[in-house]
C-alpha cells in the first residue's frame, strides 16, 4: 500500500492542492484500519475526524423505532465526514465497516487549526468539502424522486 | 400493418412485477432486429404497447421481451403463460448502434427496467469484446429485489471483462453492494470520457441526470444516446401519438443522441 504522502496527491479530493498544502494536511493524517463489523462512530458522538477510504465498505445508517436503516454506503476513494468542520462537531449518523476497510484518518482539530492559520488552505479545503457535500445532497435529492418506484 | 402471431414458449419471473417471455413465430421466420429496437406487442382483446427486445440480436429466435406490469396491457402481457398467442408488429425504431463505440470505451447506464433494452447491445459488445477498450455497465434499481438479470451481470463481469457496478436506492443491512443513485457510479467508473460512447436507458429523469454525469466526465454530447419513451399507437410514424416536438419517437427514436434531445428533455411540458 502506498504511503500517505504518495496516496493523497493522486486522490480526486486533493487534486490541484499545492504540494506544500498537501504536506500540511498530511501532518494531520494517520492510516486507520477497521475489521468487518467494526463501528467507526455513532450518531451524537463528538465528530473530530475526516476519512478518505482507501479500500473496503462502510455503511452509513440511522436508527428508527423499527430498526437501523441504511442511508448510504461509502467505498474506495470516497470521503466521509464533514461534521468536524462546523459546530457542534457531532456525528449525525452511525457508520460501520462491513468489510475489512483501510482509510486515511484526519484529525479534525488539527485540520481546523491549519485552516485558520492559512485561510487560503482553509478556502481550498472548504471548496472540496462543499463539493463532496453537494454531490451527496444531489444524490439524496435524486433518490427522493423515487425514480424506479411506483409507475409514474 | 397486421400483427404476426407469436406463441409464448416460456415465461420466467425476474422480479416481483417483471417477467421475461420467450416467443416463437407461429408461422414464418424469426424477427431479425437491431439492439435497441422495439415491437408493438398485442395482448388480444386487451391492447397493444411498445416493448423493447431484450434478447440476443445474433440469435433472434426466440424473440425475448422483458415486461414490467404497470397497467392493463403490460399486466396481460407479463402474465401470458406458455402457449398463449400474442400479436407482434415490428421491429421498429432506431437501435443503439453500439458498433460506433468500436476502438473506444462503452458505458451503459441503466435504471430499473432500462437494463432490458440495453441488454442486446451489451451482448453485442461482449460477443466482439476485443473490438472495444473499457466497457462498463452501471446499473441502478430501487431495491436489491428489483435487480434484473443477476446471472448476466455476473457473466459480463466474470467472462467478458466488463466493469459491472450496481447500486440500489434502498438496501437493508443484508445487501452487500452499494446504496446510492446511478449517477454516482458514472462519476466513479473507470472509463476515459474523451473516447467513450454512453448509452443510457431508464426513467426520463434518471436519463437526464445520467447524461449530465457523462458530460461531466468529458463524454461528447453527440456520443451520449438515450432511449425515449412516449405513448405509441401506430409505431410507424403515422398517428403522431409519440411526437416529441419535431421527432416521432417510434421512427426517429426511441434511441436519440443527447445533443438532439437536450433542448427537449430539459424543459417541462413536452
Ligand atoms: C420504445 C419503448 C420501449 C419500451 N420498452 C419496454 C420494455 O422493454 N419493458 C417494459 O416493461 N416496458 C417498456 N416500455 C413501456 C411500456 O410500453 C409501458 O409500460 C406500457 O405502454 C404501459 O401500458 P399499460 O396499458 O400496461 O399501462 P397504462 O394504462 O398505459 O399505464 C398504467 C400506469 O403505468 C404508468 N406507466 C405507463 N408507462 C410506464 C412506464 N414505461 N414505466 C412506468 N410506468 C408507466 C402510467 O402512467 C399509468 O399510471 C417501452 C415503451 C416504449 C415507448
Ligand atoms: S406511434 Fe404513431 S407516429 Fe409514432
Amino acid at each position: 500500500m502506498r504511503s500517505i504522502p504518495e496516496y493523497l496527491p493522486a486522490h480526486p479530493f486533493f487534486a490541484g492542492l499545492d504540494d506544500r498544502w498537501i504536506e500540511l494536511v498530511t501532518g494531520c493524517a494517520v492510516n486507520a484500519h477497521f475489521r468487518a463489523g467494526q463501528q467507526l462512530f455513532h450518531e451524537g458522538e463528538p465528530a473530530d475526524t475526516f476519512y478518505v477510504v482507501r479500500k473496503g465498505r462502510i455503511v452509513i445508517s440511522t436508527r428508527t423505532p423499527t430498526g437501523s436503516v441504511v442511508l448510504d454506503t461509502v467505498h474506495e476513494d470516497d470521503v466521509l465526514g464533514w461534521s468536524w468542520l462546523v459546530p457542534p462537531y457531532r456525528w449525525t449518523f452511525d457508520a460501520r465497516a462491513t468489510d475489512e476497510t483501510s482509510a486515511v484518518r484526519f484529525d479534525g482539530a488539527c485540520l481546523r487549526q491549519k485552516c485558520e492559520a492559512d485561510p487560503e488552505l482553509g478556502y481550498a479545503l472548504l471548496q472540496r468539502v462543499v463539493q463532496a457535500m453537494s454531490e451527496r445532497l444531489r444524490s439524496a435529492r435524486v433518490r427522493l424522486l423515487d425514480l424506479y418506484g411506483a409507475p409514474t | 400493418m397486421v400483427p404476426r402471431r407469436f406463441v409464448v414458449r416460456s415465461s420466467r419471473p425476474d422480479t416481483r412485477d417483471t417477467r421475461t417471455l420467450e416467443l416463437s413465430p407461429v408461422d414464418g421466420g424469426p424477427l431479425a432486429f437491431d439492439a435497441g429496437q422495439f415491437t408493438m406487442l398485442l395482448a388480444f382483446g386487451v391492447g397493444e404497447v411498445p416493448i423493447s427486445i431484450s434478447g440476443d440480436p445474433t440469435a433472434p429466435d426466440p424473440l425475448v421481451h422483458t415486461i414490467r406490469a404497470v397497467g392493463p396491457v403490460s399486466r396481460a402481457l407479463a402474465g401470458a403463460s406458455p402457449g398463449t398467442v400474442l400479436g407482434v408488429r415490428g421491429p421498429f425504431g432506431t437501435g443503439w448502434s453500439v458498433g460506433d463505440g468500436r476502438g473506444g470505451d462503452v458505458v451503459f447506464v441503466a435504471g430499473g427496467i432500462g437494463l432490458a433494452p440495453l441488454r442486446p447491445a451489451i451482448r453485442e459488445v461482449c460477443a466482439a469484446r476485443a473490438d472495444y477498450a473499457h466497457v462498463a455497465v452501471l446499473y441502478g434499481a430501487r431495491t436489491p429485489d428489483d435487480l434484473l438479470y443477476a446471472d448476466d451481470l455476473q457473466r459480463w463481469a466474470g467472462e467478458h471483462d466488463v466493469e459491472v457496478q450496481v447500486t440500489v436506492d434502498h438496501g437493508q443491512h443484508a445487501w452487500r453492494g452499494r446504496v446510492g443513485v446511478v449517477t454516482e457510479l458514472v462519476a466513479r467508473a473507470r472509463f476515459d470520457g474523451a473516447r467513450t460512447l454512453g448509452l443510457v436507458c431508464g426513467p426520463e429523469v434518471m436519463m437526464r441526470y445520467s447524461a449530465l454525469a457523462l458530460l461531466d466526465r468529458g463524454v461528447r454530447k453527440d456520443r451520449v444516446r438515450l432511449s425515449m419513451e412516449r405513448n405509441m399507437q401506430c409505431g410507424v410514424g403515422l398517428c403522431g401519438h409519440c411526437q416529441l416536438r419535431e421527432y416521432f419517437v417510434c421512427v426517429d427514436g426511441p434511441v436519440l443522441p443527447y445533443d438532439a434531445l437536450e433542448p427537449l428533455i430539459s424543459r417541462a411540458e413536452l
